[in-house]
């Protein structure tokens, strides 16, 4: 008997799957954070060029990582959603865009907070951090223009296109910034170079963004969920869950 | 291909009957140009380091600016229902309006650019990959600024929310396009940066299109 | 272990104020979101 995955693209049958989800993904990315960050401090050793300040590493890297995933996981659940016409697909890529701002943010937070003692400035025009910048913003005007479209299907219709516009560009904006910064940097010093990877220092950044991960899908479900009680407000099943609350 | 110069035709001629729209970009153009030596003081070297950029951020401004005017206006006469309904596909309406809208703006914008560059002091040779660069890059803007145009029809705002959504996707054709001047002013060879500019145009005519008409089919469903 | 107490290592070397200034911000971030996505569940 083939289980009929299908029946979970309705937001009603998958709002309850998601809340029994969330728990499970929440411990893993605690438990994960604290081995991550176990080895980010008390494992991996003191750089030899860079002192402490390296150990931004170990939150700069997972963030951007998963800021570049986000989006294009966020690309991928909108562009379903516009070629199979399911509700769910459009309400998951408003879910994840947030939560992927927020990472682009965090990046490019700790981006800058590891130039300045590096590198002497807090913001640096290196290859990495001007793409990071310009995901932000490819993040800010999916959501913006999600949010000026009152009707919620030509939204996320609109949105999914955008995404994919976005997406396709993306290799293309990231090869131009590289390019761009090679030419004006002449010997292509990246800025933002990795001391030489010891095995901890890897170990380190792939559990971080490992943990990075697991908390983006917890709070992506916790937030489709709520989209989900927003956007499905005049049905019965919700209006019980409300008096039942 | 009749619908096509139909099409292209009527823009123009509708363009032609309210020539304030065309001739405010162009203006808004050298305005802009003109107040980064305002902004940054007169000094020549810089200026001349700066003008590649300046040109190209100000011709991406402007771009942006002039994309209400490609959807807007048949949308409000009900003409754009007409030509989602009409039995030519609507991959060559928008072409065609996306042709339209170029020869407005994207040339008039590249033809006059020299003229900053003369302004911010550019040898000849840098005025001539200015004006390649404009002539290759406002496709691409015209193209992709369709897309643009057509997420964002008839939303509130829809000005600086399609200039917010746009002016990344953008980056690419600054980067090469100011790249190519930069480059032949230091006396290396533009042409690898042109070419990528062609590359990026050859792409941008294929998802531009299908982007705008997908999103016009869905703010008209 | 890499740390002789705890002052070494709140003080990263010397350079405290930019690790825990990148952790302490992500953190909040963190915190933030979780606070607004539990609101807004309460609300509706």
């Amino acid at each position: 008997m083939k289980p009929d995955l299908f029946r979970y693209a309705a937001p009603q049958a998958f709002f309850p799957v998601a809340g029994k989800l969330i728990p499970w993904f929440s411990v893993l990315a605690g438990v994960l954070a604290l081995i991550g960050l176990y080895i980010a401090f008390f494992v991996a050793p003191t750089d030899f060029q860079q002192g402490e300040a390296y150990r931004i590493i170990f939150i700069h890297v997972p963030a951007a990582w998963m800021s570049m995933f986000i989006y294009l996981v966020m690309a991928g659940w909108a562009g379903m959603g516009l070629a199979l016409n399911t509700r769910l697909s459009g309400m998951m890529a408003s879910a994840l865009a947030p939560t992927g701002a927020m990472f682009t943010f965090i990046a490019l937070w700790s981006g800058a907070l590891w130039g300045k003692p590096t590198w002497g400035t807090y913001w640096v025009w290196d290859a990495r951090l001007t793409s990071e910048l310009i995901l932000l913003f490819l993040y800010l005007g999916f959501i913006a223009l999600k949010g000026a479209i009152a009707d919620p299907v030509r939204a996320d219709r609109a949105g999914a296109v955008l995404a994919l516009l976005g997406a396709v560009n993306v290799p293309i904006i990231y090869f131009s910034v590289q390019w761009w910064n090679t030419l004006h940097q002449g010997s292509s010093i990246n800025l933002m170079a990795a001391p030489t990877m010891a095995a901890t220092m890897l170990a380190g950044m792939l559990v971080m963004a490992l943990a990075a991960w697991m908390y983006g899908v917890a709070a992506t479900l916790a937030r489709l969920r709520n989209i989900i009680l927003e956007r499905e407000r005049d049905a019965d099943w919700v209006r019980l869950q409300r008096s039942a609350a | 291909m009749h619908g096509f110069a139909l099409i292209v035709r009527r823009d123009l001629r509708l363009a032609l009957r309210r020539k304030g729209d065309v001739l405010n970009v162009l203006v808004f153009f050298l305005v802009v140009a003109s107040l980064f030596p305002l902004g940054v003081g007169p000094e020549p070297d810089q200026l001349r380091a700066m003008a590649a950029g300046v040109a190209w951020v100000a011709a991406l401004l402007a771009a942006v600016i002039s994309l209400p005017r490609l959807f807007a206006a048949d949308l409000a006469d009900g003409t754009l229902e007409q030509l989602l309904l009409s039995p030519q596909p609507l991959a060559v309406v928008v072409l065609a309006k996306i042709a339209a809208h170029w020869l407005c703006t994207g040339l008039p914008l590249a033809l006059v650019a020299p003229l900053i560059g003369l302004q911010y002091g550019l040898p000849a040779d840098a005025l001539a990959i200015l004006l390649a660069s404009l002539l290759l890059g406002t496709p691409v803007l015209s193209l992709l600024g369709a897309a643009g145009a057509a997420l964002t029809l008839g939303v509130r705002g829809a000005g600086a929310l399609a200039g917010l959504l746009l002016l990344p996707l953008y980056v690419p054709a600054l980067v090469f396009g100011a790249g190519a001047v930069t480059a032949a002013m230091s006396g290396l060879d533009p042409s690898a940066y042109l070419a990528l500019l062609g590359a990026l145009l050859a792409v941008s005519s294929l998802v531009g299109p299908w982007a705008a008409c997908a999103a016009l089919r869905i703010a008209l469903d | 272990m890499n740390w002789g107490g705890v002052n070494e290592f709140l003080a990263m070397g010397g350079y405290g104020f930019y690790v825990w200034g990148s952790y302490g911000v992500a953190a909040l971030c963190i915190f933030l979101e979780i606070f607004f996505l539990r609101s807004k569940r309460q609300k509706s």
